[in-house]
């Protein structure tokens, strides 16, 4: 059996629309189900349901063997996990934003955000010494009432940053979700994996072919 | 930092407590036994060691070394691996010693702490060094003894991927032509981030056949067979020269009988910087984590100043352990609870009992304060209590 771990949440329905273009039989209540644990015996899979960021920990560690999780969180984890195939799907990019775009005024600038590793990486690589403000949720209120200069977050349409009267200062880079697989999974179960990467490798080119046409 | 509770650790050290200590004990016993059995001589060398020489000679990373100064000011690591320790050895105590040389050690390395559980800063590996030998025999022969010790200690379903660091190196070189372009798809590799990788190589200005080799690297890997196709992603005198060392290693395995555990992998790209040839890793099925690894490292004896090629392997004792799982079947002593009366009875029971070779415990009645909860801890109890006993 080969447990999969998923995320819950914004990326899990085209997590679920994926594996059933690649032909997995997966039942109808599987999309609302409340169950963290759901097996699939037809397809000798289990599915577990956990947050976006746990995945690749789950994964890491070998409870799951395999997993889908947002180039986002492989940034901001740095995992020991193997990143086969690039899904193409929920695709968004992380960016930086503030108030304005002009320069960040103040003797140490502060930064909030959700991902504190991949912020404070992209301002050693420009160079600039900023001090980073983890926050869970609702970046965007950060700059708004003057606890932070810039935010770091994931933008997919920038509507939320429009709306909140913020403006994207700067592109970090783009994000899609991505097969993981666990490094021993990788090498003890290869025949199983392999022919899920196959699949769904067939599915994400088909897709991207269909939109160059 | 606040004060520790009274009953802390360092972060990432761990208490082995006694059920833990049996098995690890009844594990090192058997592995020590085989690898004896195949001429390896067990040593030791010192927890400490310099910066300067061993710590930069190991390959872990710099911010994985545990690092504290002498009192002359000189910065000291504990060990990270026993591999460079024992180049060391083999290159200075034991330089007039003629190669090659079988060692073997079993002794707790050091890495500096992670936050997470799961990743002790402090571990016992167990492995050996054949040293001075440059043929595939000899990685064959440490492979074998690999596969021979996991199946001692008791692990019954395991395997080994086997991969080349030189077929990697001289297949990036032949197609992107220098170390520095070569060194970026490495390092792909070694992050196991093949969407990275795969993207590099297509905007990489190649012809469509040298990405198509690059990209195929990532999917060849199983048995034996697929040997035959890695040659046709480098076509020309080193990747024959490297599928030939294979072709030779599997054919040795075979000879030992351990080649059903074995699949090929070239992706295999360990983050010991100093292999050179040979690489591999053995899993059980059922840890998240690697239980061994080990490989060829040709240019590791030449920073102490004696070149000689080698290779070796290391197993980590607790993952080892994790895979096998802690028995419930405790090996408790026995007791002999007494009462002063009968305390010489007592401990002259106990001696010849011991002679025997029983694990005996000699305990005086009133120093216990719950005898039912105390007597449980034994296999047996024999119970020495009142006059009558004496002289009987």
């Amino acid at each position: 059996m080969l447990t999969m771990a998923m995320p819950k949440g914004r990326i899990f329905e085209e997590a679920v629309e994926l594996l059933r273009n690649a032909g997995y039989q997966l039942p109808p209540e599987f999309d609302d189900s409340r169950k963290l644990i759901i097996d699939i015996e037809e397809e000798n899979l289990r599915f577990i349901l956990a947050k976006p960021m746990d995945v690749p920990t789950y994964v890491e560690h070998g409870v799951a063997d395999v997993g889908i999780a947002g180039k986002d969180v492989m940034l901001e984890e740095e995992r020991n996990v193997y990143e086969v195939l690039d899904l193409k799907i929920s695709g968004c990019y992380l960016a930086v934003a503030g108030l304005s775009d002009g320069p960040i005024k103040g003797v140490a600038p502060k930064i909030a955000t959700k991902y504190p590793n991949v912020a404070s990486n992209y301002f050693r690589q420009q160079g600039e010494q900023v001090e980073i403000i983890k926050l869970n949720g609702s970046i965007e209120l950060a700059p708004l009432i003057g606890l932070a200069d810039r935010i770091v977050d994931i933008v997919s349409t920038g509507r939320t940053l429009t709306e909140n009267g913020l403006m994207e200062t700067a592109f970090i880079e783009p994000i899609t979700s991505r097969f993981i697989v666990n490094p021993v999974s990788y090498r003890t179960k290869d025949a199983i994996i392999d022919d899920m990467v196959e699949r769904l490798s067939a599915v994400v080119e088909g897709e991207s072919a269909d939109e160059n046409r | 930092m606040t004060r520790p509770f009274v009953f802390e650790k360092p972060l990432g050290m761990r208490d082995t407590l006694p059920v833990l200590y049996d098995l690890k004990t009844s594990i090192r016993e058997k592995i020590q036994r085989v690898t004896e059995g195949w001429g390896y001589r067990f040593m030791n060398t010192p927890t400490l060691e310099y910066y300067e020489t061993v710590g930069e000679a190991s390959a872990i990373l710099d911010q994985q070394l545990f690092k504290l100064l002498d009192q002359r000011g000189n910065t000291l690591v504990l060990r990270p691996d026993m591999t460079a320790p024992i180049a060391r050895v083999a290159a200075s105590s034991l330089k007039n010693e003629p190669f090659p040389l079988r060692l073997a050690y079993d002794s707790n390395v050091f890495r500096a702490q992670e936050d997470e559980g799961g990743k002790p800063a402090e571990f016992e590996q167990i492995g050996v060094e054949l040293i001075g030998d440059r043929t595939t025999s000899a990685d064959a022969e440490v492979i074998a003894l690999m596969a021979a010790v996991l199946e001692e200690a008791g692990l019954e379903d395991f395997q080994i991927a086997i991969g080349h660091v030189g077929f990697i190196q001289e297949l990036f070189l032949s197609i992107v032509g220098n170390e520095e372009r070569a060194a970026v798809l490495r390092r792909y590799l070694y992050e196991k981030n093949y969407v990275g990788y795969r993207q590099h190589v297509r905007e990489m200005p190649l012809s469509t056949i040298d990405q198509k080799r690059l990209m195929a690297l990532l999917t060849i890997r199983g048995d034996g067979s697929k040997l035959e196709e890695a040659i046709e992603l480098l076509p020309n005198e080193a990747g024959e020269r490297v599928l030939n060392e294979l072709r030779t290693l599997l054919h040795t395995l075979k000879a030992y009988g351990v080649s059903d555990q074995v699949k090929f992998d070239f992706t295999l790209v360990s983050h010991m910087s100093y292999y050179t040839g040979v690489v591999f890793e053995g899993y059980a099925n059922n840890l998240g984590v690697p239980l061994s690894n080990g490989g060829r490292y040709d240019e590791l004896l030449e920073r102490f100043d004696r070149p000689a090629q080698a290779t070796g392997f290391g197993i980590r004792l607790d993952h080892l352990a994790e895979a096998l799982g802690v028995t419930d079947h405790e090996r408790l002593p026995n007791a002999i609870i007494f009462s002063p009366e009968r305390r010489e009875e007592a401990i002259q029971q106990a001696s010849e009992r011991r002679a025997d070779g029983e694990k005996v415990v000699v305990q005086e009645l009133s120093g216990i304060t719950n005898l039912d909860a105390y007597s449980e801890r034994f296999e047996d109890v024999t119970y020495l209590i009142g006059k009558s006993g004496k002289g009987m």
